[in-house]
Parts: C-alpha cells; sequence; structure tokens
C-alpha cells in the first residue's frame, strides 16, 4: 500500500540578503514538511524562529571566482546532503544552491530552481547553467520563459 | 526616522555620502544608516557598518522612510512593513557591484508604484528635499504569489508519492 501522506524533507538553499528573503517568502510551498535551510549567514536563523519543522545550517559564502572557498562550500555541502538525504533541493541561488541542486541532484533528489526576481533582463549566469538540472526551472520573468525552459510561474512578490 | 541602507555584500559610498551631506546642510539629526565595510565615515548621521536582522528589521519597522540600494531583499522587506522606500541602483560601471542588474529591479518596482527611484546622487538630493511626499505603500503579503507557491507545492507532492 502507498503511504499517502509520506512527508517530503526538503534542503532549501540559498545566498544571502535578497536571494534568502525570496527564499523565505517560498516557504509556505514547504509546510507540513521538514525543511532544512541552507545559507551563508549565521545570523539568518532567527528568521525561523518558532518554527520545529525546520532545521538550520551555515555554510561558506562563495562566488565563482575563489576555486578554494569553492571547494570547501561544495564539501559542506555534500556532507549535509549525505547527513540529510532531502528527497527535494531547491534554490533561489545563487553558486551555493547551484552547487546543492547538482550535488542533491547526484544522490537523487528532485530539484528545484527559482531564478531571483533581480534578474529582469537575463537569468543568472548559475539559474541559465541549471538548467539541465532542475527538474522544475523557473523564471520570475515571463519575457523570461521559453519552451525549453526555464518557465514562468509566478513570482514572489 | 530616516533609516539608510546598502546591505550587507558591498559598501555603496555614493548613497551613504550624498545622504550624510543632505543631513548636514539641513540640519536633519534623526537618520540612522548600515553602511556596510567602508572606511567612509559619515559626519552627520548615525552609522553601523553591519546589522543582525532582527535588528534590521527593526530598523524599517521604526523608520517614516528608508533610503536604500536597489536590492530586493531590502526593498520586499521595507514593503513588507508597508514603508515608503526611495532606493538608487548600484552601477557596475563605478564598480558598486558586478553588473546593472538593480538598474533593472529599481525601475520594475517604480513600474508597479511601490517605490521612488533616484538614478543619480542628483536626482537623489532633489528627492531628499522632498522627503515628506515619498509615497508610503500598501503592505504586500509576506508570502510569494499563490501561483509560484501553488506550483512548488504540487511539484513537491507529485514528486513524494
Amino acid at each position: 500500500m502507498r503511504l499517502r501522506n509520506k512527508k517530503a524533507k526538503i534542503l532549501a538553499v540559498s545566498s544571502g540578503g535578497g536571494h534568502w528573503i525570496e527564499l523565505i517568502r517560498l516557504s509556505p510551498a514547504f509546510q507540513d514538511n521538514c525543511t532544512i535551510y541552507v545559507t551563508v549567514n549565521e545570523s539568518y536563523q532567527t528568521y525561523l524562529d518558532g518554527d520545529r519543522n525546520t532545521r538550520f545550517y551555515c555554510v561558506g559564502d562563495v562566488t565563482r571566482w575563489n576555486k578554494i572557498k569553492w571547494m570547501l562550500t561544495a564539501f559542506q555541502i555534500l556532507w549535509i546532503l549525505i547527513k540529510e538525504r532531502p528527497t527535494c533541493v531547491i534554490s533561489t541561488g545563487a553558486l551555493p544552491g547551484y552547487m546543492a541542486l547538482r550535488l542533491g541532484k547526484l544522490l537523487g533528489a528532485n530539484t528545484i530552481w527559482v531564478d531571483s526576481i533581480a534578474n529582469v533582463e537575463e537569468l543568472s549566469e548559475s539559474g541559465r547553467r541549471i538548467g539541465n538540472h532542475a527538474d522544475l526551472w523557473l523564471t520570475q520573468w515571463q519575457h523570461l520563459a521559453k519552451p525549453e525552459g526555464p518557465e514562468f510561474r509566478g513570482s514572489v512578490i | 526616522m530616516i533609516f539608510v541602507t546598502v546591505g550587507h555584500q558591498m559598501p555603496f559610498d555614493r548613497l551613504v555620502r550624498t545622504v550624510d551631506e543632505w543631513a548636514g546642510d539641513t540640519g536633519r539629526s534623526d537618520i540612522f544608516a548600515q553602511i556596510g565595510d567602508t572606511v567612509f565615515q559619515p559626519r552627520f548621521i548615525s552609522y553601523d557598518h553591519r546589522l543582525a536582522p532582527k535588528k534590521f528589521n527593526q530598523c524599517i519597522e521604526k523608520a517614516d522612510a528608508i533610503i536604500a540600494h536597489a536590492g530586493t531583499g531590502t526593498i520586499l522587506t521595507a514593503l513588507e512593513m508597508g514603508k515608503p522606500i526611495l532606493v538608487m541602483p548600484r552601477r557596475a560601471k563605478l564598480l558598486e557591484t558586478r553588473n546593472d542588474h538593480q538598474v533593472a529591479t529599481a525601475r520594475y518596482f517604480r513600474e508597479i508604484g511601490k517605490t521612488t527611484v533616484a538614478m543619480n546622487e542628483n536626482e537623489l538630493r532633489s528627492i531628499l528635499d522632498d522627503i515628506k511626499t515619498l509615497k508610503s505603500n500598501d503592505l504586500i503579503s509576506s508570502h510569494a504569489s499563490t501561483d509560484l507557491i501553488s506550483a512548488i507545492k504540487n511539484f513537491i507532492i507529485e514528486n513524494n508519492k
């Protein structure tokens, strides 16, 4: 018999600033499931106060340009993925989210990319490259949607 | 109180300096700024380099007006509390950010009637002179659009069977 009410385990990953605020604005979509937030700023934990269904990890902030930091953050994310075994990985960007989706996919999770609303004129670099690895690949701009993806399904505002 | 914020990634002295000079000229003393990791020291306004999220949100809540870089995090937080917000976008050519995405962000929020935009210091200065007339906003919901929430929620449910 299929378990109809099996809970999903969601890994929700973002960089700081707007990426994080956008991720938090998506949080009603994760409700009723166990959600593990991964971001780059320890103090963001206060946003989750009082929510028992969540856990929080902080990883090193990283940009494309620093190879060593890049590797360290990738290992931190890999460790969290192996420990938590999420069924779904979602990110609003940027690079740590890209790495989490790629690694999560290898470990069998479903992946969702929501490109930031700040990318009005073109997709972010991470957002473009993640296309083949995101099971649900979204832009927040109708004019950036294409038949082959990404799709437009609404925005964080 | 006027709250000035440039986010925590990079400083944005061009914005802070303009507000600081304006405060010096007008004698306005109720301005608090979060200025990032910069060597620039404002002379007429009080400031802090970084603010923890709780303190940051308190500043937004207390403010009558917000003056900020055009970061989506700042704009969305201000709109969630219905605060009037004036933004000046960072420019790539001035090495204030990697690309001009803040220009597009500022234009979008202006188009939907949610922010006032100054494209440069002169415009900022003249809007500051009329700061009292800055348009306040209806509160926006604290969540993403229902369409986007349902799309993600359904995807999670479908793939968890």
